[in-house]
């Protein structure tokens, strides 16, 4: 096994860090889910990180969203410019990582599934409300203003994602790709600076992989938001995102731009077949 | 407080205004800020527009278009969804004295090319990104064109292209504009005069490409004043609209009559929300083509089969009682005390609660035209003690012409002219009609205009007559009538309709003229025959395969042979397919309002129709099929002749 976190060298413009990784292993008794890799986001781009099943990419956004806790290196977030040092996310609490402002969603859909569209969308508000539970049992005032506030956030995002239609319809009654649409909803509802994709368009058809295709580039385009997705198809990845990492057996063996990594020996051998 | 002022709120009995902007101003005048013109549900929120507020944003953009360089002589087009900015654009060009051209929202790029190009169109009013990409696709060949203004800016963030300008930066120029010539819109629109082109109407273009039907404030007006004559929508009453802006009928009843009668105009959330909204506002009358009827039916009828039976036993005893009330309606007969407690009973328990369901509650009267409604559909909303009525018209006429008066429904009619209308048949059969809707000619096409218009009478190019209580009926378009080999005319949409009263049947296309016998080709209705399959266990995969299905075929046999009962023996369906693909207006083979394109068709499938006549009993077809976003692709079939 290749232990390297070298580098590849890169044709990406300089920008501003959002996200440094730096030298993280994740170990689960003697299995290494992550060796030693290193990568960094840049602000407001699109960032795939590709690579074989087992090749740590969910792992990866486990850590950096605080569900695994990493034995060694460093997952640096910067949320403020002013701010040289960011946040290591390895030593806070999921909760507190979210309050800084990154969201996700999971492969397996995690929505509440009896629950409605809008409240989904709403819940994914609640980090922001400051009412307690005496203010909301009364619902006057304070509470009542802040519902306002926040629904017209989650309206706003309803409206972004095509999904006025079923609005207010169960999220267990809807089909496969509008229940995704509505993760994604959610996520973006914590209104975070950086947004963890994990296959969004799995297990989608040709057109709601296009669909969600275009909502990523729009969240990107109009929002300005980081993010970090993963996705198995090729063809996506190669049309969206501007940066691609890929992961092999826990390590990194390429970094760059979609072209640099088409062109990768090590990626071609490891993963995109020997075509040429 | 909208409340409180309702009382005092009436129309103006005499009205001085003679074009559409002119009417705005009146009613603004009258009412400003305490009554509402417009609502539109955005977010989740019903949002008003008072008649003040209505003629704001439509003087502003006016302005803002004259400060761009509209001129008179000059055309504004408008493709989208309906929205409020979609009727400011229209009014704002009429205000400016120049006429606006609707586009059909799910027109392909040609199409809008097509339209936009031979309105001589120098703005285009558009909605969204969708609508922006196939007017860019196309700008090339359109050099007069000024600006392309958009009022949905999702997903446009990234376009560069001078020539695009949100519908915002247009009201503002108008702002500016106004300020340094302060009476300049309120002049214009008084100088403004009944004989004014107000818009280029589409034809549906069943034969040919569409045609440009050009139309005055009077010609529209003038229908509505005839229309509220018999049918008055009250001026505090609401009205959805939610078909599309450029088809005649829903000018009809948004703008003309809406500006005429001052009610208020509501739009939908978006296209997939219409059911829900139409249940919030509650209107008081609806104009729509069959398909919403239909639809409206299935509706109810999916959701009593999933019912409890209790539930289901109680609705089919209503609905019998409602038939029966209907009928005795329909045949002019008082019926007995006993129906009528009994109706009264299954008003209570099942009509009421099932018009609420359907947002039809407070509906005065509904209306269907543009092509026929099975009597099956038209019972079924007349025992509901809903008052749904036929009406025959078209584009030249500024919308409808004939209408089915209260309390005289007759399925098989179009009704009675409408008032201060003339119509008149010829020896052939041929409809013609006068009044003082009756368009100016068709825009840039004098030799159209000759055949179509003499001496103020419409020909209208349909075929019919009127039966012995006065009430027109619709044969057929005249020249699609066809004679049999024994001599007896056929009208092809007369069996058309019988075939599509069938539930399975979505679409038919009928041949026989020059023939020896008559033939169908039928798009089996997917909805419908899927979910029979699913109760039958019958496993398919996609349409064409469903269609092919000998069990479809049998399914289908049963409702030929019961059109063909009852019809002439000549008329008889002799042998018929399904075809493998629906008939689709993005393949040109239905015009945009969904009515077939025959010629064009029978031009298609030419082999298909000369196996119908052939002996084999199947054909392979190898066809093309073009996808929503312009790519085509082959598929091969093989289908089966019964």
């Amino acid at each position: 096994m290749v232990s390297s976190t070298s580098a590849y060298p890169s044709k990406l413009p300089p920008q501003t860090r959002q996200l440094v990784i730096d030298a993280v292993s994740l170990h689960f008794g003697g299995v290494t889910a992550i060796n030693g890799v290193s990568l960094e986001a840049r602000q407001g781009e699109i960032l795939a990180v590709i690579g074989p099943n087992g090749a740590g990419k969910t792992s990866l956004l486990n850590s950096i969203s605080g569900i695994y806790k990493p034995q060694s290196g460093a997952i640096r977030f910067f949320n403020d410019p002013n701010d040289s040092q960011g946040h290591n996310l390895i030593k806070l609490r999921p909760d507190q990582i979210a309050q800084l402002g990154i969201a996700r969603s999971f492969q397996n859909i995690e929505l509440f599934k009896h629950m409605t569209v809008l409240d989904n969308i709403m819940s994914g508000r609640h980090i922001h409300m400051r009412s307690n539970v005496l203010d909301c049992g009364i619902f006057w005032g304070r509470a009542q203003k802040e519902e306002i506030a926040h629904r017209t956030v989650a309206e706003e995002i309803i409206d972004f994602l095509e999904i006025t239609a079923v609005r207010h319809k169960p999220v267990g009654t809807l089909p496969y790709g509008l229940q995704k649409r509505v993760e994604l909803g959610r996520a973006l509802a914590l209104d975070a600076q950086l947004l963890l994709l994990d296959e969004p368009m799995a297990g989608m058809n040709v057109e709601e992989k296009e669909d969600m295709a275009r909502f990523v580039l729009d969240i990107h385009e109009e929002r300005g938001i980081t993010i970090i997705l993963i996705e198995h198809d090729m063809g996506v990845v190669m049309d969206i995102s501007e940066h691609v990492v890929v992961l092999d057996f826990g390590t990194k063996i390429g970094d760059g731009t979609p072209d640099e990594v088409r062109r990768n020996e090590r990626v071609i051998q490891a993963y995109l077949g020997q075509e040429r | 407080m909208i409340q409180n002022l309702k009382s005092k709120i009436q129309n103006p009995k005499f009205t001085m205004a003679e074009t559409l902007p002119q009417h705005l101003l009146e009613k603004a005048q009258q009412w400003g800020d305490t009554k509402v013109a417009l609502r539109e549900k955005e977010y989740g929120i019903w949002h008003s527009v008072t008649w003040a507020g209505y003629l704001d944003h439509v003087k502003h953009f006016c302005l803002g278009l004259v400060s761009l360089g509209l001129r008179p002589e000059e055309t504004v087009a408008i493709i989208g969804d309906n929205r409020p900015e979609w009727v400011y654009a229209e009014l704002a060009a009429q205000a400016a004295g120049s006429k606006s051209v609707g586009i059909y929202q799910d027109s392909t790029a040609e199409e809008l090319f097509y339209l936009a190009d031979y309105a001589d169109a120098t703005f285009i009013v558009v909605e969204d990104q969708e609508q922006v990409d196939k007017v860019l696709e196309v700008i090339d060949r359109l050099p007069r064109l000024r600006k392309v203004i958009y009022y949905d800016p999702k997903g446009l963030r990234g376009y560069q292209q001078a020539i695009l300008m949100p519908f915002q930066s247009v009201e503002e120029l108008g702002r500016s504009f106004a300020q340094t010539h302060p009476s300049w819109f309120e002049d214009t629109v008084k100088s403004g005069k009944s004989s004014d082109l107000a818009l280029l109407g589409t034809t549906s273009g069943t034969t040919a490409r569409s045609k440009l039907v050009m139309l005055t404030h009077g010609n529209l007006l003038a229908q509505a004043k005839n229309l509220m004559k018999i049918d008055p929508i009250a001026v505090n009453a609401n009205v959805i609209s939610f078909l599309p802006l450029a088809w005649i009928g829903e000018q009809m009843i948004a703008m003309s009559c809406g500006l005429y009668q001052g009610f208020t105009l509501n739009f939908p959330e978006e296209p997939e929300t219409v059911q829900e909204n139409i249940r919030e506002i509650g209107p008081q009358a609806i104009f729509s083509p069959p398909r919403i009827w239909e639809n409206m039916l299935s509706l109810v009828q999916v959701k009593i089969a999933d019912t409890t039976p209790i539930k289901r036993r109680i609705y089919e005893w209503a609905l019998k009682t409602g038939y029966a009330m209907a009928d005795a309606r329909f045949e002019g007969r008082t019926p007995s005390l006993g129906l009528r407690m009994r109706y009264a009973l299954a008003e209570a328990s099942v009509f009421q609660i099932l018009k609420d369901q359907l947002g039809l509650r407070h509906t005065k009267r509904c209306y269907t035209g543009g092509a026929a409604l099975g009597p099956d559909i038209f019972r079924f909303y007349h025992a509901l003690g809903i008052n749904l009525k036929q009406v025959y018209g078209q584009t030249e006429s500024s919308g409808l012409s004939a209408i089915h008066r209260d309390g005289a429904i007759k399925f098989q009619s179009v009704g009675t002219p409408l008032p201060e209308t003339e119509i008149k048949l010829l020896e052939s059969g041929e409809i013609l009609l006068k009044n003082a809707a009756v368009f100016q000619g068709y825009y840039k096409n004098p030799q159209g205009t000759a055949e179509s218009l003499s001496d103020g009478w419409l020909h209208t190019g349909d075929a019919g007559y009127f039966d012995e209580s006065g009430h027109l009926i619709v044969i057929d378009r005249a020249k699609d009538v066809m004679t049999l080999h024994d001599g007896s005319k056929f009208s092809p949409q007369f069996i058309e309709n019988k075939l599509k009263f069938s539930q399975y049947i979505k679409e038919a296309v009928v041949f026989g003229g020059d023939h020896p016998f008559v033939t169908a080709m039928l798009n089996i209705d997917f909805s419908t025959v899927g979910k029979w399959a699913e109760q039958h266990h019958l496993s398919y995969t996609t349409y064409t395969d469903l269609a092919q299905k000998p069990e479809v075929y049998a399914l289908i046999r049963k409702d030929v042979e019961r059109s063909n009962a009852d019809l002439p023996l000549s008329a008889h369906i002799h042998r018929f397919l399904l075809l493998h693909k629906e008939l689709d207006a993005d393949d040109a083979e239905l015009t945009r309002t969904r009515k077939v394109r025959r010629g064009f068709v029978s031009q298609r499938y030419a082999d298909i129709i000369a196996a119908l006549y052939g002996q084999q009993d199947y054909l392979d077809i190898e066809s093309a099929i073009t996808y929503q976003d312009g790519s085509s692709a082959k598929i091969q079939t093989r289908l089966k002749i019964e």
